[in-house]
């Protein structure tokens, strides 16, 4: 099989390995980048645990042909945070039981984080909407709610910390 | 007493971290040098001999390494002693469409999947049977030669005095019930890393429930001793009962592995994952049950005829935990059932979350609520008039230690506003009530021995770290978190300090995994005698240091301390070092296996329903039923657990939570459509588990009877909840539109013929209220 190089911006770093052209963007992070936070769960995109963020936007990384996002930013759940820390998103979901089996939290976190990013404040509907291309068997979803909600006091909280005055 | 500093706090689940990080490593997410990947051919014929397999086109092919068939490991297996009757590779016959023909291990997924299309396989098709009550017929072309008429396992239980049970009865009901086929569909499909090394030992990474079994499958398949291999659980990612059993694809690794001489990984697609299923069967319940003028149940007798698929499986317990949980709830003086696992050319049904218990409990609760109309009570109030008054033993022999059932069924009627919606809502509004019940864990093993049933070590060292070495399966149910939780508390020390190595069988000692909702129970058990024991170690040592008597000391937030001398206060890691100089290496071990009086009657069968403690459920759901399309729209599901002691709130609310959404799926949307043995729905896009735009708010609330026997009186939470959330949503469709759905899924299309048959029948009918209906 013919291979190309392809290049790719994963988590800031830049990535070049030689694969296929038309290798999925979820195999060429499990097994050429050795990113295996992104799942295969399904075999006809309806599970979401591969969801990788694609220039802010969550995408199904199983039905993403590789080569064709060279040019974008892709984060990864291994991404979402700099490395030591958690983003709140993450902290929420460990905290607060919205990861039991924890097959699909990755895809989760990275419809939460987009969801969050452009709307720090949804509604409980607008969370169900947000997720709702995402299937846990676990849950039952409440708890995911429940960390949701965590996720955005928490941020609020670091928000606040980050602009409370000096000496304050 | 102080309350505890531990235990009933709603801690994140240890293995967190992992799980929101991307780096926790699930079966797939492993690999090792030289790995060859796996694919496994299906046999496309429902029922056919193999008259020749031809691999040697497929061995050909560059990179292929090696190829298997039944030849290769002709060693019948199954998780139970009396159905050993799988093959890892079909020796001369097929059962099922799916069913394991041959396997390759190449250098890439890509050259595997070429190389099964070079095998040629000679088929000779037979007859095949694909409905239960059809192959119980059969009087040639079995399934398996030893099961005549296709029949796996019968069994016929009868206790009291059934006929006079019904003559003291004033309301008798019969009615046919039917549960579509539902499956697992964990999140994670199955994968299994199967390492062959040079010292001609074997190591099995698997996405396994059930460690210990797998192990013991290993040695059987691949004639090895178990000294030799070496089984891993790595992070699982949803069980549910699914991964309880050995699925073929984890001594197809073995086997390749052993073959190839390399390291084999095996992956199932989701397709597959359907097809391996192991789920919850069809199930036929024939139900008649009669209730005395006060409301009292006085005899029980159910027909089950359960569709078992091809292989016997966990078959037999499944249809005796049908009849023996059928009437352990409610106080029934006489009971009788029958029940028939049956083979069929479909891939075998197994244990699913609420295992045998879910479809009969539909049958058993929908015919409570219609027997009270007839009745003109309150179901609730017949609930209430049939209790256990625990401590007791139920007609068929079942010990029930705690019972907080009565309990469950007062906060749901009240945190629901029962009283004043039932039967007082609007027309196509209802809510409905539902109990379950589950076992907490198998009072029997599989394999019958007198070994414990759980034991753990634990290490306490001059690092002062504590570590478990526990054999049981952490499947995202929290079983991890709990065990470290118990024995903090018991050492008196943060649960960070608390280091948990589990479900090695290198390094972990045997137990028996995690199925049958028993690893709090069981594994808690003997976490707290470990605990308690290394506890009197490290107490010694403080005393000898202190020149005080042990027993006035106490331990909390890492420190062993006096509570009537404030002088006489060590840290813990100080005490462990005085522990250790006063012992020598500091090691404990603690073991569970259930007392003997909880083991169960001595009648054919008895050993499966015995539990050493139930848990308990009582919900309500609230409904509206859309008379124009046949949709439910499910407003809410409240649902109240007695888990004994919730050693942690967080987790048994998921377990509720998460048990309560499988019901949902259950009742309304998920069923595996099958046409002549193929199925048709084998996605999940197309099987439909509910999404967040499905699942109704679910509020659960804890009950705390205590059991004597459990950890801190703890015990089951993630299963029984499951099967009250069925018949709670379908006798709330009856309160909001007055029709019975007797069959599952309850889909629109069923509530609108049976909306329309009521039309029909109020048109024909002059005296109105003749037919049971209320409303």
């Amino acid at each position: 099989m013919t291979k190309e190089l392809i290049r790719l911006k994963v988590n800031g770093e830049l990535r070049e390995i030689a694969a296929p052209a038309e290798k999925l963007l979820l195999d060429v992070l499990r097994e050429d980048l050795s990113l295996t936070g992104s799942k295969r769960g399904c075999d006809d995109s309806s599970c979401g645990c591969c969801a990788v963020l694609v220039d802010g936007v969550p995408m199904l990384s199983c039905v993403a042909i590789a080569s064709c996002y060279q040019d974008c930013e892709i984060v990864t759940v291994e991404g979402i945070a700099p490395p030591g820390e958690l983003d709140p998103v993450q902290e929420g979901y460990a905290v607060a039981g919205g990861a039991q089996c924890g097959y699909c939290t990755p895809g989760f976190l990275i419809a939460t984080k987009a969801l969050l990013d452009h709307n720090p404040n949804p509604t409980l509907e607008e969370i169900r909407l947000a997720l709702s291309s995402n299937l846990c068997r676990c849950t039952g979803y409440m708890q995911i709610y429940e960390s949701v909600k965590l996720a955005i006091e928490r941020a609020q909280a670091r928000e606040a910390a980050k602009t409370a005055p000096v000496g304050s | 007493m102080a309350p505890h500093s531990v235990i009933g706090k709603p801690l994140p689940m240890t293995d967190a971290p992992g799980k929101v990080t991307g780096l926790g490593k699930y079966a797939d997410d492993l690999v090792a040098p030289g790995m060859l990947f796996g694919k496994i051919l299906h046999s496309p014929h429902a029922h056919a001999r193999i008259r020749a397999i031809n691999t040697s086109k497929a061995e050909a092919l560059p990179g292929v390494k090696a190829v298997a068939t039944g030849r290769d490991a002709p060693n019948p297996y199954g998780i139970l002693p009396i159905g050993h009757d799988e093959c890892v590779f079909a020796l001369d016959r097929v059962r099922y469409i799916g069913d394991n023909v041959t396997a390759v291990a190449a250098t890439s997924a890509e050259i595997a999947e070429e190389a099964l299309e070079l095998i040629e396989v000679d088929y000779d098709p037979l007859p095949a049977w694909f409905d239960p009550l059809e192959s119980m017929k059969a009087a040639a072309d079995w399934i398996h030669e030893s099961k005549p008429h296709n029949i796996e396992k019968e069994y016929h239980h009868e206790f009291g005095n059934l006929e006079q049970g019904f003559a003291n009865a004033t309301f008798v009901r019969e009615e046919h019930y039917y549960a579509a086929e539902v499956t697992h569909a964990a999140m994670e499909p199955h994968s299994t890393l199967a390492i062959w090394e040079p010292n001609g030992r074997l190591t099995v990474h698997s996405s396994t429930q059930v460690p210990y079994y797998l192990h013991r499958t290993v040695s059987e398949v691949c004639e090895m001793p178990m000294s030799q291999i070496r089984v891993i659980k790595p992070l699982v990612g949803g069980g549910f009962g699914g991964k309880s059993e050995v699925i073929p694809l984890e001594v197809a690794a073995a086997v390749l592995a052993k073959k190839a001489k390399r390291p084999v990984k095996i992956t199932y697609t989701r397709e597959e994952v359907f097809y391996a299923h192991r789920g919850r069967p069809i199930t036929i319940v024939d139900l008649k049950v009669g209730l005395t003028r006060e409301g009292k149940i006085s005899a029980v007798a159910a027909r089950v005829v359960q569709d078992g698929g091809a292989y016997c499986g966990y078959g037999p317990v499944t249809v005796l935990y049908s009849g023996a949980l059928l009437g352990a709830i409610y106080d029934i003086p006489n009971v009788k059932y029958d029940g028939y696992r049956v083979l069929t050319n479909k891939p075998a049904c197994g244990a699913m979350r609420g295992h045998g218990t879910v479809n009969v409990r539909f049958a058993f609760e929908a015919m409570l609520d219609a027997l009270a109309h007839d009745a003109r009570l309150d179901p609730v109030e017949v609930r209430r008039r049939n209790l256990l008054r625990a401590p007791c033993v139920t007609v068929n022999g079942l010990r029930v230690t705690s019972y907080g059932l009565p309990e469950c069924i007062e906060r749901v009627v009240e945190r629901s506003g029962w009283a004043q919606k039932k039967g007082k809502l609007p027309y196509g509004r209802g809510v409905g009530m539902a109990c379950s019940h589950y076992v907490s864990g198998a009072a029997n093993p599989i394999i019958r021995s007198n070994m414990p049933h759980t034991t753990v070590h634990i290490k306490v060292d001059r690092d002062a770290a504590v570590t478990l070495y526990t054999g049981a399966s952490e499947i995202g149910q929290g079983s991890d978190t709990i065990q470290v939780q118990i024995v903090a508390e018991v050492l008196g020390v943060r649960p960070e300090r608390v280091k948990l190595v589990a479900a090695d069988t290198e390094l972990t000692p045997v137990d028996l995994g995690s199925y049958s909702s028993r690893v709090t129970f069981m594994a808690g058990n003997a976490c707290l005698e470990a605990a308690k024991q290394m506890r009197g170690q490290i107490f010694a040592g403080v005393a000898k240091k202190f020149g005080c008597d042990a027993a006035i000391l106490d331990a909390r937030d890492d420190f062993i301390f006096s509570v009537d001398d404030s002088r006489l206060r060590l840290r813990f890691d100080e005490a462990a070092v005085a522990a250790i100089d006063f012992h020598g290496a500091l090691v404990a071990k603690g073991t569970y296996a259930p007392p003997e009086d909880a083991r169960g009657g001595k009648f054919k069968g008895a050993g499966v329903g015995p539990s050493p403690s139930y848990s308990y459920s009582a919900q309500v759901a609230e409904v509206s039923v859309d008379t124009e399309t046949g949709r439910v729209h499910v407003h809410r599901i409240i649902a109240a657990h007695d888990c004994g002691k919730a050693l942690n709130p967080m987790t048994v609310e998921g377990q509720i939570e998460g048990s309560v959404y499988m019901g949902l799926g259950q009742a309304l949307q998920e069923e595996m459509v099958w046409n002549k043995g193929r199925l048709m729905n084998p996605t999940l896009l197309e099987y439909r588990i509910p999404s967040t735009l499905e699942t109704p708010e679910i509020e659960s609330i804890i009950v705390e009877s205590i059991d004597p026997e459990g950890p801190f009186g703890a015990k089951e939470a993630g299963e029984g909840s499951l099967a009250a959330t069925i018949p709670a949503i379908a006798n709330a469709i009856y309160d909001a539109v007055g029709v019975r759905v007797n069959t599952l899924p309850i889909t629109p299309e069923k509530i609108l013929a049976a909306l329309r048959e009521k039309e029909k029948q109020q048109a024909g009918n002059d005296a109105p209220g003749t037919n049971g209906g209320s409303r």
